[in-house]
C-alpha cells in the first residue's frame, strides 16, 4: 500500500490567544485533488503555509509521502511546490531567470528543456525574456505556476491558482492542472474562492470555518447533503450560518 | 482646502510610519551624531600628532579603502538579503529545499564578489589619482581584507536577522550598524585615543586589531601577526554568533508566520 501524498493529524496553529487553525486532520491519496474552502480568515492560507513548511504548527503532524515534514523538512521539500498570489518572484529577474534559479534550488536536471516545456504549456514562451515585474497580474500567475511545476512536484499546493486570470485563460489552466495531476499522479491541495473551480477539479472538499473543519466530502455529496444546486450555495449557507442539518 | 487636507493626510501617513518603527526614529539623530563622533576623535588625535600624516602619506587612503571592505562586505549580506523581502520572494525561497545556512553561504559569496569589484575599483582609483598602490602590502593585505570582510558578514547576518524579526522598518540598521562601530575600530587613529571604557570595547572588535596591524605595517614595516590572529579568532566567534542570530530569527519567523508576509 502506498503512502498518502499527505497525511495531516490534529494540526493546530495558535497565535497567542487567537486560534487560526484547530485540530485539522485529513489524508490525501496521490492522484487526488483536495479543496480547502472557507471565507476570509477561515484558515486556508495558514493551513497551506504549514503544509509547505513555512509556518510551524503549534501541535499536530504532517507526513508527506510517508515522511514527517516537521522532522525531515529538507528531505520532503524537494517533492513539494506551491503557487500563491501572496508571494512574488523577484521583479527584476526575467521569467526565464526566475525559473532557472528555482530549477537550481530544486535540483532540476536539464532545466532549459523543462523551462521550455512549461513555457509552451502555460503560454509563456514570448514572456520568458521579460522581467517578472513587468508582467500583468494574469501573466504573473502563470509564471508563478510554472515555478510551482518546475520540479514535477508530487504534492502541489495551490492558493487561488486562477486568481486574476480571465475566464478563458483560467479555464485552460484548470484543464492543464487536471491533465498534469492525472499524468503525474501528484496529490494537489487547492485553496480557492472559486466554487466552480473547486467543483471541477476537486475529488474532496474540506470546508473551513474559524479555523475548524465545518464539513467535508465530495463536492456532489456536499451539494446533495445540503439540498442545494451548487457548491457556491453550500458555501454561502456555511458562511452565513444557515446550514444546521 | 482639499489640497491641504490631502497633504495633511499624507503627513499623517508618514508619521504613522515613523511611529511604528523605532529604527526610523533612532535614525533621525543617528547619522549626525556618528559623523561628529568619528571626526571628533580624528581631530583630537591629529592635534597631538602632527607628524602622523607626514610619516605615511597613504595611511588615510589605506584606512579608507580597508574600511570600505568591511562596509561593502556587510552591505553585500544585508542589502542583498533585503532584495528578497522587497520582491516578496522569501516564501518561495524557504518553501524550496534551500537551507537558511545555504542562503547565508550564497550571501557571503556574492558579498565577496561585490566587495572585490567595488574595493578593487577604489584601489585602482587610489593608485591612478594618488599614486597609492595598496597591493604593495602583499600577502598581509589578504589577511587584513579577509578579517574585515568576515566581520562585515557577521554584522550583516545580525542585521538580516533583525529585519526578519522587526520587518523592513529595521532595514536602515544595515547602514547604522557598521557606523556604530566605526569610531571604536581605530580606522584613522589608534584606539588609545578613545576614553578608557571605549578602549575595552574596542579590544573586542577584530577591526581594531586589523587597523592597528595596518598602521604598524605602514609606519614601521612590521607585521603584527599576533594582532591578525587575534582578529581572526574573534571573527570566528562573531561569525558563529551572527549565524546563530540569523538561524534563530529564521526559526522564529517560521513560528510567527513572518516568511509569507514580511514587509514594511
Amino acid at each position: 500500500m502506498t503512502d498518502p501524498a499527505i497525511s495531516v493529524t490534529d494540526l493546530s496553529k495558535r497565535y497567542g490567544t487567537v486560534t487560526a487553525v484547530a485540530s485539522l486532520s485529513f489524508d490525501l491519496a496521490s492522484g487526488r485533488v483536495l479543496g480547502l474552502l472557507g471565507g476570509n480568515g477561515a484558515g486556508k492560507t495558514t493551513t497551506l503555509s504549514m503544509l509547505m513548511g513555512l509556518l510551524l504548527p503549534t501541535t499536530g503532524s504532517i507526513r508527506v509521502l510517508g515522511e514527517d515534514l516537521l522532522r525531515h523538512r529538507y528531505r520532503v521539500l524537494p517533492w513539494i511546490n506551491f503557487s500563491s498570489p501572496y508571494v512574488d518572484l523577484p521583479h527584476r529577474l526575467t521569467v526565464y531567470q526566475n525559473l532557472r534559479v528555482y530549477a537550481g534550488l530544486y535540483g532540476v536536471r536539464n532545466s532549459r528543456a523543462r523551462i521550455q516545456e512549461l513555457a509552451r504549456d502555460l503560454d509563456l514562451t514570448d514572456l520568458l525574456d521579460r522581467p517578472y515585474g513587468r508582467l500583468s497580474a494574469g501573466q504573473k500567475t502563470r509564471a508563478s505556476l510554472a515555478k510551482a511545476l518546475i520540479n514535477h512536484p508530487r504534492l502541489l499546493l495551490l492558493d487561488e491558482p486562477t486568481a486574476s486570470l480571465d475566464p478563458d485563460t483560467a479555464d485552460r489552466l484548470r484543464t492543464y492542472l487536471r491533465n498534469y495531476q492525472k499524468a503525474s499522479g501528484a496529490g494537489v491541495v487547492l485553496a480557492s474562492h472559486n466554487m466552480l473551480e473547486v467543483e471541477r477539479l476537486c475529488h474532496e472538499v474540506i470546508m473551513l470555518r474559524h479555523g475548524r473543519i465545518f464539513d467535508r466530502g465530495a463536492p456532489a455529496d456536499l451539494i446533495g447533503k445540503y439540498g442545494r444546486e451548487t457548491l457556491e450555495e453550500v458555501f454561502l449557507d456555511m458562511a452565513r450560518g444557515r446550514s444546521q442539518l | 482646502m482639499g489640497s491641504l487636507r490631502r497633504i495633511g493626510a499624507m503627513i499623517e501617513r508618514y508619521v504613522y510610519l515613523l511611529k511604528g518603527s523605532w529604527p526610523r526614529i533612532i535614525e533621525l539623530a543617528y547619522w549626525p551624531t556618528m559623523q561628529i563622533v568619528l571626526w571628533g576623535f580624528l581631530s583630537e588625535y591629529l592635534v597631538h600628532h602632527s607628524s602622523y600624516l607626514a610619516q605615511a602619506s597613504g595611511v588615510l587612503l589605506a584606512a579608507a579603502l580597508l574600511w570600505d571592505v568591511m562596509f561593502r562586505g556587510q552591505l553585500g549580506v544585508s542589502v542583498v538579503f533585503f532584495e528578497e523581502l522587497y520582491s516578496r520572494n522569501l516564501g518561495h525561497l524557504f518553501a524550496s529545499p534551500l537551507r537558511a545556512y545555504e542562503l547565508a553561504g550564497a550571501l557571503f559569496t556574492i558579498s565577496l564578489l561585490r566587495t572585490l569589484v567595488g574595493s578593487g575599483m577604489a584601489a585602482l582609483f587610489a593608485y591612478w589619482f594618488y599614486h597609492f598602490p595598496i597591493w604593495e602590502m602583499g600577502v598581509v593585505l589578504a589577511a587584513l581584507f579577509m578579517n574585515l570582510i568576515v566581520m562585515g558578514w557577521s554584522i550583516g547576518l545580525v542585521v538580516a536577522g533583525l529585519v526578519l524579526r522587526y520587518g523592513l522598518g529595521a532595514e536602515n540598521l544595515a547602514w547604522a550598524a557598521i557606523f556604530a562601530i566605526a569610531p571604536l575600530s581605530g580606522i584613522y587613529y589608534p584606539i588609545s585615543v578613545l576614553p578608557r571604557a571605549l578602549q575595552v570595547v574596542a579590544h573586542g572588535l577584530p577591526a581594531a586589531y586589523v587597523f592597528s596591524a595596518m598602521r604598524a605595517l605602514m609606519f614601521h614595516h612590521v607585521v603584527l601577526y599576533g594582532s591578525l590572529w587575534k582578529a581572526a579568532a574573534i571573527n570566528v566567534v562573531y561569525l558563529g554568533l551572527g549565524l546563530a542570530v540569523f538561524l534563530r530569527t529564521f526559526r522564529d519567523a517560521r513560528v510567527h508566520g513572518r516568511l509569507l508576509n514580511l514587509g514594511e
